[in-house]
């Protein structure tokens, strides 16, 4: 049983990795992406929601009727967004300010809508959360590749620590054309080694 | 002149596919022909220039009145939604025609990141209301020029041979990219 | 579950008063932590841009219909300085708040960027230690300098493809420098002060 219970958070990590075979939740795996400790940020924000929200809409899944079903999915996703976007502003203002406005942006982020309509729903409460902590790690995990990727290349650092070659870096891959290419290139790797 | 700064910067220079990264999925999602992806972005245009204004409405008689502009997403999010749908049921009676052009493009405008994330980003920027309107429907004009000539650029690459690997979202990915660069150019202009 | 009208607006009526109760409960521990991390920001600030100093105390003024926040510093009683946390709403990203550091003469000491949304790697730069804007602006008497970019025809470096980020930063410090202007004829009451389009208002608060 626990080992079913394994595979369903890797499955998230590869097999349904969400960036880049899903191919879910575009605009923050672009957007918030210029360093990696952004995408760590962004990454984490979105896992926090998605376990969250999974769980309640598991729990509450036979009190809603049909027909307003996604209406009352998304309040609930809002309410933990909202949540999240005000502990954020307490906690780490400064990461805050960086992500900027994906953060309110996570309630439309596909993922999490996805997930509740296509697992939380038909789930019990623990299998719901850990398909989210699944799928939020393979979110986080991809998006840290990419800031970490564009920022090397970019602006010549890690995490914010510098590798002293900042100035023969060309700095187009911190910028939006770099984005698009970064993830493009990225997936192209994703098929060819990592799917079968 | 004002507004002139707004319309071209929300169209070239801050184009919100981009180069602000929002509505990415419908830019990758409804961009493999022209004729789908200009109904989109008039789908689009629409919804956007209507919320906009409900949106800057409620918050500042509403949520500021209140004092509860916390509640913005919650409240943004739902007046979107029940936006759309009521723009669908209204267009079906109101005008087939126009229904039939538009109406498979409406359900997918709830989770169009850009119609939210114009919302918050006009309330943040603190515009006056018809500010407001110039810069959300402007925005959304970038939108549909950004999409129409993606998906020019997509109908082209169905002739030709990619690459296994590169087939499908990656090429798509790969030619955004230069699309971006070439709109870096207008960066001077406002 | 079946619906019908009594059950769909019951249950969307509960989930969202159970969210708002959430969300707001949230708020209100929250408001808290938030305004304490702000008012860091702000001090770390000060103490960046300002020389040692004791106490602060701040007044409001308007400029160009924005409000300005002008901190005086004093050691005991005796003014040391003026921090004034000034803004321009024209950056490329959004608006660029900053924090200006000026003596009582008016030189200015330093300056720390608040907040901006700028393009990272080009407009960002305007953080960085040592940049061309700093530069051209530090340690020079703010009365001196002709506060628009060298493209404009004034006299500060702008960084190298963000001018619309650079005009951002040299409207806010020329607008740090007018709140400065009030704030130092307010203090020492001088009482020639011709800032024209400025005006006190608030007085000081704590």
């Amino acid at each position: 049983m626990s080992n079913n219970r394994l595979s369903l958070i890797w499955k998230g990590i590869i097999k349904e990795n969400p960036t880049f075979v899903l191919v879910l939740g575009m605009c923050p795996t672009l957007g918030t992406t210029t360093s990696a400790i952004n995408g760590l940020g962004m990454g984490v924000a979105t896992m926090a929601v998605l376990i969250m929200s999974n769980a309640v809409i598991a729990m509450i899944k036979n009190f809603i009727p049909d027909k307003v079903r996604i209406p009352a999915f998304i309040v609930v996703i809002a309410s933990f967004v909202t949540v999240i976007d005000m502990l954020m502003q307490a906690y780490v203002p400064s990461l805050y300010s960086a992500l900027g406005v994906f953060i309110p942006l996570i309630v439309v982020n596909c993922i999490i809508l996805g997930r509740a309509e296509a697992f939380a729903s038909k789930n019990g409460v623990l299998d719901s959360a850990l398909d989210g902590v699944g799928i939020g790690l393979g979110f986080t995990l991809s998006l840290t590749t990419i800031g970490a990727i564009r920022e090397i290349l970019g602006s010549g650092s890690i995490f914010g620590l510098s590798l002293g070659i900042a100035d023969y870096m060309p700095l187009v891959f911190v910028l939006a054309p770099g984005g698009f290419l970064v993830l493009g290139f990225l997936m192209v790797l994703f098929n060819k080694y990592l799917k079968k | 002149m004002e507004y002139f700064a707004i319309i071209i910067g929300a169209i070239f220079v801050n184009n919100v596919v981009l180069a602000q990264f929002l509505g990415i999925c419908p830019f990758l999602g409804v961009s493999s022909k022209v004729e789908t992806s200009m109904g989109m972005g008039a789908a689009v245009t629409f919804v956007m220039a209507l919320s906009s204004v409900v949106v800057w409405l409620i918050n500042e008689y509403v949520l500021k009145a209140l004092g509860i502009e916390y509640m913005q997403t919650i409240v943004f999010i739902l007046v979107i939604a029940a936006l759309v749908q009521m723009v669908e049921i209204v267009l079906k009676k109101a005008s087939p025609s126009l229904y039939q052009a538009l109406g498979i493009f409406l359900p997918l405008i709830t989770t169009n990141c850009a119609v939210l994330g114009v919302a918050l980003l006009m309330v943040q920027k603190e515009y006056g209301l018809l500010e407001g309107l110039i810069y959300s429907t402007s925005t959304a004009l970038g939108f549909a020029v950004a999409l129409v000539l993606f998906a020019g650029m997509r109908e082209r690459l169905e002739f030709e041979e990619v690459p296994k690997a590169f087939e499908g979202v990656p090429i798509a990915l790969i030619t955004a990219a230069l699309l971006a660069m070439a709109f870096m150019g207008f960066s001077g202009l406002v | 579950m079946e619906s019908s009208l009594k059950n769909m607006v019951l249950v969307l009526f509960t989930i969202t008063l159970l969210s708002s109760a959430a969300v707001g409960g949230v708020y209100m521990l929250t408001e808290e932590p938030i305004a304490q991390a702000k008012e860091l920001a702000v001090k770390d600030a000060l103490a960046q841009v300002l020389p040692q100093f004791e106490a602060t105390t701040k007044q409001s003024i308007e400029v160009n219909q924005l409000p300005i926040v002008a901190h005086t510093a004093t050691i005991a009683g005796e003014t040391v300085g003026y921090a004034v946390e000034s803004i321009s709403k024209n950056g490329f990203g959004g608006a660029v708040r900053l924090m200006v550091g000026f003596d009582t003469e008016g030189k200015i000491l330093n300056i720390n960027v608040l907040e901006q949304k700028e393009t990272p790697g080009l407009g960002t730069k305007m953080a960085d230690e040592g940049n061309v804007l700093l530069a051209s602006l530090k340690d020079k008497n703010a009365a001196e300098v002709n506060m628009t970019v060298k493209k404009d025809g004034g006299d500060i470096d702008a960084l190298t493809a963000a001018t619309i980020s650079s005009r951002a930063y040299a409207e806010a410090v020329a607008i740090a420098y007018e709140a400065f202007k009030v704030a130092s004829g307010a203090q020492s009451k001088a009482g020639d002060v011709t800032t024209g389009a400025t005006k006190q208002e608030g007085g000081q608060h704590e």
